[in-house]
């Protein structure tokens, strides 16, 4: 819970991550993938403020007391949402793990949703896991990875017919949210990884399931936009926007926020501090206190403290079911939270 | 005798394909000399060691062929540095082998489809950067449909909007229409104007929040500025 200026804000992290990338973790023979990785996320940290820092060593492997620290004592988080990464070719016991995530979540009820993932390439063994840590987790969402690479295969999209089997098997579990990474990635080396227009086919045909596209398809936000406008069900997940934007480029953050509150909608975002890439704290202090810096921006929609209610937790609490305490809720005139049926449609059909 | 300058001139041409900007501008030239027998040797760094292997290809690729087009150059010599594919790049360039061919398995097909995708983009970024100014001066969307590319106003985003159009083979004479389809080359109608206008700042807020992303990560990974680096319009 943040409160600022006589407003409460109940706060859900929506992506976040509790992960271990010691070099006691590491595969042999993949070192440098590794080490490589880890890095490239620690640079990204360095957009943050500077107090914010960690060292590298802390970095690769930061404790469950950091984290409750960080997220929860420090950082005004109410409820946060694991989003594992596998990465199991570089990182012996995984880089973040639902297992990972979810023995913490054990310890410390009512603090996490535990996501899991899967893989249609994993075919029945998968659905059968799928099953298995539905069950054993709870899990309401999945984090999936489309451009993985994977023994000679270059990837599947959400529109692979084994994928649609996964789908249906998500559903038939209770799982209402599926969270899509859109960015970089490292094999196949001549795909774009950022393409979204499977997710629009996904979306279509499965009008009961939310589709977060993480990391809003940064760096391309113009097709992910173009997707958003023509799928109700088609969700801006903001890890990374804020993170990497809001300190380091006020400027762009601005325009970016502009851009995605005409193209998708205040309902339709949901906050992610990307944790332990950077932590919540500063984002949120950051984030109530923002407004455009000048008039250049007068006609992008504006931003009050309900567009903010809304993104920082009320969607995504929308999203998971979370209960929300009637002192954070909004008036009704204020619009329902994560409401997909108010999103404002454009569709002529017109391509880039 | 060629000197940097010459040289450096090249590789301004040469382009991020993803964010359209020069890779001198950018910073992503660490180093750039010139023997007095005419050798040259570039190295190129990245924001980050992961960075889309499909483009950094494409660059080191292009800085190679700039550098060699220069007028007294003898031998030619392009290194990525500190990126995870650099060794199969770097031998695939040296070797003038395409990008498939120098990953063996890991990639089908050239990038030319991409690199023309981009180029697109490019030409939607570059239509708000010429057409706000005359909004912001008065013009209405009405006025913008009946206009030609030689009615706006001569400035160095013209023509960099030109040279892009004229890259894909779109109409790109000043008696062309200002704003056209960048996949048809037709005139963009008046009705359709206003969408196509949110959706080419759109497209131009994407490329520049993502250029000002790598100039922030390649600022943490390299105190060093680049040769040719300009400052970023923060």
């Amino acid at each position: 819970m943040y409160e600022k200026d006589g407003e409460k804000y109940f706060v859900v992290d929506s992506h976040m991550h509790y992960w271990d990338a010691s070099p006691e973790n590491w595969v042999k023979g993949s070192e440098n993938y590794a080490k490589g990785w880890i890095e490239c996320f620690h640079a990204y940290q360095g957009l943050g403020p500077p107090e914010t820092h960690w060292t590298i060593e802390h970095f690769q492997k930061y404790s469950e007391q950091d984290l409750l620290k960080d997220v929860f004592e420090d950082g005004y988080v109410d409820v946060a949402v694991f989003q594992p990464t596998y990465l199991t070719e570089w990182y012996t016991e995984g880089f973040n793990t639902t297992e990972r995530n979810g023995a913490l979540s054990e310890k410390h009820p009512g603090k996490f949703i535990v996501n899991t993932r899967w893989d249609p390439r994993d075919g029945d063994t998968g659905l059968k896991e799928l099953a298995e840590n539905v069950a054993r987790w709870g899990s309401t969402g999945v984090k999936l990875y489309t451009a993985e690479w994977r023994e000679g295969s270059r990837g599947w999209t959400l529109k692979d017919p084994e994928a649609y089997r996964f789908l249906e098997k998500s559903q038939e579990l209770g799982i209402k949210n599926i969270h899509v990474h859109k960015g970089p990635t490292i094999w196949p080396l001549d795909k774009d990884a950022f393409d979204v227009s499977d997710v629009d086919h996904a979306a279509t045909d499965f009008p009961d399931l939310n589709f977060i596209v993480e990391h809003v398809g940064l760096p391309r936000i113009e097709d992910f936009c173009f997707l958003a406008t023509q799928e109700p069900n088609v969700y801006a997940g903001l890890s990374v926007v804020i993170g990497g934007l809001m300190y380091a480029r006020p400027k762009f953050f601005a325009k970016v926020m502009g851009e995605l509150l005409f193209w998708v909608g205040e309902d339709k975002m949901t906050f992610g501090s990307d944790y332990g890439i950077w932590e919540p704290k500063w984002q949120i202090e950051g984030f109530v206190d923002w407004d455009y810096p000048t008039d250049e921006y007068s006609d992008y929609p504006r931003v009050n403290t309900a567009t903010k209610k809304k993104i920082l937790g009320l969607n995504a609490a929308r999203l998971y079911g979370i209960d929300v305490p009637k002192e954070f809720q909004l008036p009704a005139e204020a619009g329902k939270p994560g409401a997909k049926d108010d999103a404002q449609l454009v569709d002529d059909g017109a391509t880039v | 005798m060629t000197d940097r300058t010459h040289l450096l001139a090249a590789l301004e041409a040469v382009r991020d394909p993803e964010l359209d900007e020069p890779i001198t501008a950018l910073g992503f030239v660490s180093s750039c000399t010139v023997s007095a027998d005419g050798d040259v040797q570039v190295r190129l760094r990245l924001p980050t060691y992961f960075c889309a292997p499909n483009f950094a290809f494409l660059m080191v690729a292009d800085a190679y062929d700039a550098a060699s087009g220069v007028v007294g150059v003898r031998r030619t010599e392009v290194v990525l540095e500190d990126h995870f594919a650099a060794d199969a790049i770097n031998a695939g360039v040296a070797a003038r082998s395409g990008f498939a061919q120098s990953f063996d398995g890991l990639a089908a097909g050239e990038l030319d489809e991409l690199r023309a995708d981009f180029v697109r983009k490019a030409v939607l970024a570059g239509t708000d950067r010429v057409c706000r100014p005359l909004l912001a001066a008065g013009r209405t969307t009405d006025d913008l449909a009946e206009l030609t590319l030689g009615d706006a106003p001569a400035s160095a985003d013209r023509e960099r909007l030109r040279s892009r159009r004229a890259e894909l083979g779109l109409p790109s004479g000043d008696e062309s229409p200002l704003l056209v389809d960048a996949r048809t080359g037709e005139a963009v109608g008046a009705q359709a104007l206003p969408l196509h206008l949110r959706r080419a700042r759109l497209t131009r807020v994407n490329a520049e929040a993502n250029g000002s992303m790598c100039r922030g990560m390649l600022r943490e990974r390299y105190g060093a500025r680049g040769e040719g680096e300009l400052e970023e319009d923060q």
